[in-house]
């Protein structure tokens, strides 16, 4: 109990952080909204116009750094996150409300479901070691986790999407279905998603059968295994219970690490893919400099990473007793 | 006399001949070379070597759980009568245990170290006996505890919660669970101080006499297993070089020149002036064996049959010796 407060304290402390400097970051980029905005209606709108939209998007200088900095504190707290530029006057709460959940439903899941799969395929290759399937495996799948993820979009999209017409090049979904829970658009959905899915899942899953392999084969010729199997542990659990429990501390760790990446690697596919996901958004709003919506991201993003750590983080202390006592002393 | 006393006891482990080889690129070199060895039923048999020696290489190998590259090369295992090596792979997974089980060397590790005491123990129960209920298992591994004299309440533990005394009670707890005919106990004391050695020294001795069973216990501590065992047996360089009872070894009996050298370096404590003898030279290399006996360059007796000629087995007062020297009509000439 202990432990989890401790981490629950840590996440908190952590997303303050990121939403000051989430504040901070901005003001210390060149160019003002305002103008930009102005500019984009080309002199229909009247000079003291600009004045004006200074003081609707909270760039007017008369009030001081710091009750800036509280006012957007409040603001972040009550969830108002302010209203897009570029789409206004959409909040950008509504805009992210759009796009993550296609960056969760599509890339979330085919990064976990490479995680799953690729320690599943790791843990057996490593109890068969030395058998087919651990020689083809680990380089197979190693080919194509150092392509980089968008030159391997952009070649499927090319041939599969362009020339083949099998995939479809760009969306979510197609135009003529209408949203919402039926087959038809669930069957888009899926046949959309596929080249974007398989791009992720390829570009990560062998680095988790690899990095599993090496564990699980560590871990095997650890004496407390030996023994185990020494005292007639059936092997399904001598497999799971005894060894794959151990070499998945090390994996569990590389999968916090991993996180923090992801997103950034996603932003790239989304924009080949043209996925209106998180990603998709985000470049979109750092070309118009809509500040709103990239502080929008970025909070949203920095919190979902700070989230899913402090899952992994609860995992661990699941796992592991040792790492429950040291968090708790800690 | 015990060597005869042991006559008429049933043996509970026989290794006839064995060789142990590791693979290597150019060659197998062998850790365990022509082992002869008998332990018989509630007998404690020490087995005394060098590191390196092949002492826990023939451990496991009775086990049957040499890993990668050791391979079997020639000999027999039996324990109770039943030839390790022919077992299928499921007969051997109960067979071990029920009729042999070991204490590893490094006993600080055999727990693992996410699982509780609880847990380890009962899922060695029922891994044996699936028709045991959950309740049984579970009072049989509280009175295992209280058998290793530890607190009940230390099943609910982790590993790492437990001294490394402890651990090594909960080792051996786990390794007695199922009333085997002999366990092995590969240097079960040597991680740990002085004054837990001891103590857990006389619970392994009370136990053993509480429930019967054979040990062959492994260690480099020559004193120590002096002590412990009736008969004691000495690896050298993968050969078993002398067997002999253990009390023939405080006296004034000829052994093999390598365990006098042993009986040269135990200091005593109650000597005035404290001058421990080393044995000159270091143990040989597996990969380039000595021609002859392989001790002979160490050796102060070494003759030229000695660089020559592996030395037979010859039988001496007390059991079995392998040294030229013991030539039955040289023996006749020395004495």
């Amino acid at each position: 109990m202990r432990y989890v407060l401790n981490r629950l304290l840590f996440l908190v402390v952590s997303i303050w952080a990121a939403i000051t400097l989430n504040f901070i970051l901005p003001r210390l980029m060149p160019g003002n909204p305002a103008a930009i905005m102005m500019a984009k209606f080309q002199g229909r709108m009247p000079p003291q116009a600009l004045h004006a939209l200074e003081i609707e998007m909270g760039m007017a200088s008369d009030k001081p750094m710091i009750v800036q900095y509280f006012d957007y504190l409040r603001s972040m707290v009550t969830g108002h996150l302010g209203l897009s530029y570029t789409f206004y006057p959409t909040p950008v709460s509504a805009i992210i409300r759009q796009s993550l959940p296609w960056t969760i439903g599509l890339l979330g899941v085919a990064w976990l479901v490479a995680v799953v799969l690729g320690t599943l395929a790791g843990i057996w290759i490593a109890w068969r070691r030395g058998s087919k399937a651990d020689a083809i495996l680990p380089i197979g799948t190693m080919f194509f986790q150092s392509i980089p993820g968008f030159w391997l979009g952009l070649i499927l999209l090319y041939f599969a999407g362009f020339l083949h017409n099998w995939f479809p090049t760009a969306h979510a979904y197609g135009d003529d279905v209408t949203p919402g829970f039926n087959g038809r658009f669930i069957l888009s959905v899926l046949y959309h998603g596929f080249l974007p899915f398989l791009v992720v899942f390829l570009g990560s899953v062998s680095g988790w059968i690899v990095g599993m392999r090496n564990n699980m084969i560590m871990t095997l010729g650890e004496d407390y295994v030996v023994f185990a199997e020494a005292k007639g542990i059936p092997t399904r659990r001598l497999i799971f219970a005894y060894a794959a429990r151990n070499a998945l501390l090390p994996q569990v760790t590389s999968i916090a690490i991993a996180l923090s990446t992801i997103i950034g690697g996603q932003i790239l596919i989304e924009q080949v893919f043209s996925y209106p996901g998180i990603g998709y958004q985000l470049t979109n709003a750092v070309t118009s400099e809509d500040y709103p919506l990239i502080q929008g991201m970025f909070l949203i993003i920095a919190v979902a990473t700070l989230v899913i750590n402090f899952i992994v983080d609860m995992i661990y202390g699941r796992l592991d007793p040792r790492a429950r006592r040291r968090g708790a002393t800690s | 006399m015990p060597h005869n006393h042991n006559a008429l006891r049933r043996p509970v482990l026989e290794i006839e001949d064995l060789s142990v080889g590791y693979e290597t690129p150019n060659s197998l070199v062998h850790a365990v070379s022509d082992v002869n060895l008998t332990v018989h039923e509630q007998e404690i048999l020490g087995l005394v070597g060098e590191s390196g020696s092949g002492k826990s290489t023939l451990a496991f190998a009775v086990m049957r759980l040499l890993k990668g590259d050791a391979v079997v090369t020639k000999g027999r295992v039996r324990v109770a009568g039943q030839d390790v090596y022919a077992l299928t792979p499921a007969e051997l997974r109960s067979f071990r245990w029920k009729k042999m089980s070991m204490v590893f060397q490094s006993a600080m590790n055999a727990l693992n170290p996410v699982m509780t005491v609880e847990t380890q123990i009962v899922d060695t129960l029922l891994a044996h006996q699936p028709d045991w209920s959950r309740e049984r298992a579970l009072a049989r591994a509280r009175e295992l505890l209280e058998l290793v004299r530890i607190d009940a309440k230390h099943l609910k533990s982790y590993p790492h919660e437990l001294s490394g005394g402890m651990r090594q009670r909960v080792v051996i707890a786990i390794a007695i669970a199922l009333q085997p005919d002999l366990v092995i106990m590969d240097e079960p004391t040597t991680a740990l101080d002085v004054v837990v050695q001891r103590s857990i020294l006389d619970e392994i001795r009370e136990i053993q006499q509480r429930e019967k069973f054979a040990i062959l216990f492994i260690s480099h501590d020559f004193s120590l297993v002096a002590e412990l065992a009736s008969r004691v047996a000495i690896m050298y360089a993968g050969r078993i070089v002398e067997v002999t009872d253990s009390e023939t070894l405080a006296d004034g009996y000829r052994h093999h020149p390598y365990t006098e050298g042993l009986i040269r370096a135990i200091p005593h404590l109650t000597a005035e002036q404290v001058v421990i003898e080393g044995i000159p030279g270091n143990p040989p290399n597996l990969m380039e064996l000595p021609s002859g006996c392989a001790f002979h360059p160490r050796c102060p007796y070494a003759t030229e049959e000695c660089r020559q000629a592996r030395p037979p087995q010859y039988p001496s007062e007390h059991g079995l010796i392998e040294c030229h020297l013991f030539k039955p009509q040289r023996e006749a000439q020395h004495v």
